[in-house]
C-alpha cells in the first residue's frame, strides 16, 4: 500500500477502521479491473430491474394476445412499438417476460449460493477440523459427487424429485457443495497449523468458537471467489435444465424456459430465441467478469504492490 | 538412463498407478450405491417403475417383485446389483426391452467421435491462443482473445447451438440441422465412428456429408472447453515466466523462441494437461444439450430421452457408467501427469 508509512508508530485501530481500510483496500484493487467494474455495473442494473420489474414491465409476462403472435421487434417490418422486442408465439410481451426473467435468475443464483455455500461451508469445517477418519469419510462422498457431471446428476436429482424450479435449485446446490467444502476444508487445514488458532485454543476457546470465530473469517476469501463462480454457473445450469423441461415450468417467464419454448419457432421468429439466450449470456458474463475482479482484489498472491 | 533407474522409475509408476486404483474403488461403491438408491427414492413402487408395468394383480406384483430380486433385502439387493454389474449385466431398456450395456455401446461411438472432435478443436485453438496472449501480454491480441474467452466460458451452448442453427442452416444453408450423416447414404457400422466408417465405406460424398454434420456441434460443444483453455494456458505461462529458471535461460542468452518453447511451454503445460483432462466431465454436461439440439444419436439425448420417458433403468445404469466413465478419465489424466512430471511421481 502506497499510503503505509515504512515503520507504522504502534497505533490502535479500532475493528471498524480495520474494516473501513480493508474494504478500501479490496475496492482499490477491484477498480484496476476494468472488465470488473462494468461487470459489476450491469450487475447493479439486473438487480434494479428484477426489484422494479412490476414498474418497468409494459404488460403482464403471462398475460397473452390473440390478435398479436409473432409480432417482431418494433426496428423490423411488421413491428410496432407497442411491443419493442415483439411477441412470442402465444401473444405474450417478450421484453415484459425478459424482465421479469431476471428475477428468476437472481433468485436461483441466490438461492442456489447459499444453499451450497452454507452447506458446504458446514461440511468443510468439520472435515478439515477433526481431520482423520470423519476427514476421510466426508471427502470420499464429496468425491462420489464430483464423480457425476454436474449438470447430468441435477438432471437425475430432478426427475427423482420432480420437475420444477424449487427441485431444480435443490438438486444444484446439492452439486455445487463439494466445492465449498473441498475449498472450505483446504483453508481450515492449513489455518489450524498457525500460531493464532494454537493461542486461542490454548485460551480456552471451545470447538465451536474455534471453527466459527476464530478460523472461518480467515478462510473467506476463496469461498467468494468460488461464490461468484457457482453465482453464474447456477443461472447457466439452471437456464439449461429449464430448457430441458427440467427446471421452471411454463408459462414462468425462465430465460431458459422461454428458449424451450421458442424452440421450434428458430427458423421463423429469430427474436423469441435470440433475446432470452442474450439475457443469459448478459447476466453470467457481467457475474464471470465480477468474479474476475474479486480474485484479483481477493488473492494475495497476485497482490504486488 | 541405466537400466536400473529406468527399472526404480517404473516401480515408483507402478507403485503411483496402483495407489490412485486403490483411491478409486471408495469412489466407484460410491457411484454404484447412488445409482443403486435412485430407482428406490423415485416416488412409486419400484417394482412397477422397474418393470415398466402398471395396476397389475398381486401375484404378478410378487412375481415381479421376485423377478426382480426386490423380495430380498436390501443388503443384498444392493449386492445382486454390484455382482450383475461385474459381469456387465445393467437391466433392460423398458422401452426397447434391449439389453441397457448393448444400447449404450451402440451409441457411445457418436458421443466419443463428437467429444473427441470438440477437445482437439479446444486444444488445438486454445493452446496457441493462450500462449501468445502470455507472450503478449496487454496487448491487443491479449486483450481481445481474453474477452473472447470470457464470453465463451459465459456462453450458454444450449442458445449458441441455436444462433449458430439459424445462421449456418437457416440463412446460409451452409450445414445441416440434425443428425450425423445425410440419409441417402447407408453402410454397415465398422468402428462406429461416423467419419472413419464413411471413408471405409467408398462411396463418393459420404464423408463430406458426414464432416458437415459433425461441424456445428463440435463447435458448440468445444466452446467452453475452449475458453476453460485459453484462459489456463495465458495464466500457467505467466506463471511460468516469472520463474527463475526462465530468467537464467533468458540470462544466458538463450533465443527467446527457445526459452518460450523448451522451458516455459513444457512447464506450463503440466497444468493445462490437467485442465483439459478436467473437460471431460465438462464434454459430457456439454454433450446432453448439444446432442439434444443438434438431434445427435449419442448417450447424452439417449440420457435425456430415457429420463422422459421414464425408462429408469437405463437412466439407472446411464449414470453409472457415465460416471464410472468420467473416473477413469480422470484417473488417466492422473497418470499423464505423474508421468510427465516426475515431482509428482517421486513424492
Amino acid at each position: 500500500m502506497t499510503d503505509t508509512p515504512l515503520s507504522p508508530a504502534p497505533v490502535r485501530l479500532s475493528d471498524a477502521a480495520i474494516r473501513r481500510r480493508m474494504l478500501s483496500e479490496f475496492w482499490f484493487y477491484f477498480r484496476q479491473n476494468r472488465g470488473a467494474v462494468i461487470g459489476l455495473v450491469v450487475f447493479v442494473l439486473l438487480v434494479l430491474t428484477a426489484i422494479f420489474a412490476p414498474v418497468l414491465a409494459p404488460y403482464d409476462p403471462t398475460s397473452q394476445n390473440r390478435g398479436a403472435l409473432l409480432v417482431p421487434p418494433f426496428w423490423q417490418e411488421g413491428g410496432s412499438t407497442a411491443y419493442l422486442l415483439g411477441t412470442d408465439a402465444v401473444g405474450r410481451d417478450m421484453l415484459s417476460r425478459l424482465i421479469f426473467g431476471a428475477q428468476y435468475s437472481l433468485f436461483i443464483g441466490i438461492v442456489v449460493v447459499s444453499i451450497a455455500l452454507v452447506g458446504g461451508i458446514a461440511i468443510g469445517l468439520v472435515a478439515g477440523f477433526f481431520g482423520g477418519w470423519v476427514d476421510s469419510v466426508i471427502m470420499r462422498v464429496m468425491d462420489v459427487i464430483l464423480a457425476f457431471p454436474s449438470l447430468l446428476l441435477a438432471l437425475v436429482l430432478v426427475a427423482v424429485l420432480g420437475p420444477g424450479l424449487t427441485n431444480a435449485m435443490i438438486a444444484i446446490a446439492i452439486v455445487y457443495q463439494p466445492h465449498f467444502a473441498r475449498l472450505t476444508r483446504a483453508a481450515v487445514m492449513s489455518e489450524l497449523k498457525r500460531e493464532y488458532v494454537t493461542a486461542a485454543r490454548v485460551a480456552g476457546a471451545g470447538n465451536f468458537r474455534l471453527m466459527f470465530k476464530t478460523i472461518l473469517p480467515n478462510c473467506l476469501a476463496p469461498l467468494i471467489v468460488q461464490a461468484t463462480l457457482s453465482f453464474s454457473s447456477a443461472v447457466l445450469d439452471s437456464a439449461a435444465l429449464g430448457f430441458l423441461g427440467m427446471g421452471a415450468q411454463p408459462p414462468a417467464p425462465e430465460w431458459g424456459t422461454m428458449l424451450a419454448e421458442a424452440r421450434e419457432f428458430i427458423l421463423r421468429a429469430w427474436w423469441v430465441v435470440t433475446f432470452p439466450g442474450l439475457a443469459i449470456l448478459m447476466s453470467v458474463l457481467a457475474i464471470n467478469m465480477m468474479g474476475d475482479g474479486l480474485r484479483d482484489a481477493l488473492d494475495p498472491k497476485l497482490k504486488r504492490s | 538412463m541405466s537400466p536400473a533407474r529406468f527399472c526404480k522409475g517404473q516401480g515408483r509408476m507402478l507403485r503411483l498407478i496402483l495407489s490412485k486404483l486403490l483411491y478409486l474403488v471408495p469412489t466407484f461403491l460410491g457411484i454404484t450405491i447412488i445409482a443403486f438408491s435412485f430407482v428406490r427414492i423415485l416416488p412409486g413402487d419400484p417394482v412397477l417403475l422397474m418393470a415398466g408395468e402398471r395396476g397389475v394383480t398381486p401375484e404378478r406384483h410378487a412375481e415381479l417383485s421376485a423377478q426382480l430380486g426386490y423380495d430380498k433385502s436390501v443388503v443384498l439387493q444392493y449386492f445382486d446389483f454390484l455382482w450383475r454389474l461385474l459381469q456387465g449385466d445393467l437391466g433392460h431398456s423398458l422401452v426397447t426391452k434391449k439389453p441397457v450395456m448393448d444400447e449404450f455401446l451402440a451409441l457411445f461411438p457418436a458421443t466419443v467421435e463428437l467429444g473427441l472432435c470438440a477437445i482437439l478443436l479446444a486444444t488445438l485453438i486454445g493452446v496457441p491462443v493462450g500462449v501468445l496472449a502470455a507472450i503478449k501480454r496487454g496487448s491487443w491480441f491479449d486483450q481481445v482473445s481474453m474477452t473472447t474467452a470470457l464470453v465463451g466460458f459465459s456462453m450458454p451452448i444450449f442458445w449458441w447451438g441455436l444462433l449458430l442453427i439459424i445462421f449456418f442452416s437457416g440463412i446460409l444453408g451452409w450445414t445441416p440441422v440434425s443428425g450425423r450423416i445425410s440419409l441417402m447414404y447407408y453402410f454397415p457400422d465398422v468402428t462406429g465412428f461416423m467419419l472413419i466408417d464413411s471413408l471405409l465405406s467408398g462411396q463418393s460424398g459420404a464423408f463430406t456429408s458426414a464432416v458437415r454434420h459433425l461441424i456445428l456441434p463440435s463447435v458448440v460443444l468445444a466452446t467452453i472447453p475452449l475458453a476453460v483453455i485459453a484462459r489456463q494456458t495465458r495464466s500457467a505461462m505467466l506463471e511460468v515466466m516469472g520463474e527463475d529458471y526462465v530468467r537464467t535461460a533468458r540470462a544466458k542468452g538463450m533465443p527467446t523462441r527457445r526459452v518460450i518453447g523448451v522451458h516455459a511451454l513444457r512447464n506450463a503445460m503440466i497444468p493445462v494437461i490437467t485442465t483439459i483432462g478436467l473437460q471431460i466431465g465438462v464434454l459430457m454436461a456439454g454433450a446432453i444439450l448439444t446432442e439434444t439440439i443438434f438431434s445427435w444419436p449419442g448417450i447424452g439425448k439417449w440420457m435425456i430421452d430415457s429420463i422422459a420417458r421414464r425408462d429408469y433403468p437405463v437412466v439407472q445404469s446411464g449414470l453409472l457408467l457415465i460416471a464410472a466413465l468420467v473416473m477413469i478419465v480422470n484417473l488417466l489424466v492422473d497418470l499423464t501427469y505423474g508421468l510427465i512430471n516426475p515431482r509428482i511421481r517421486n513424492k
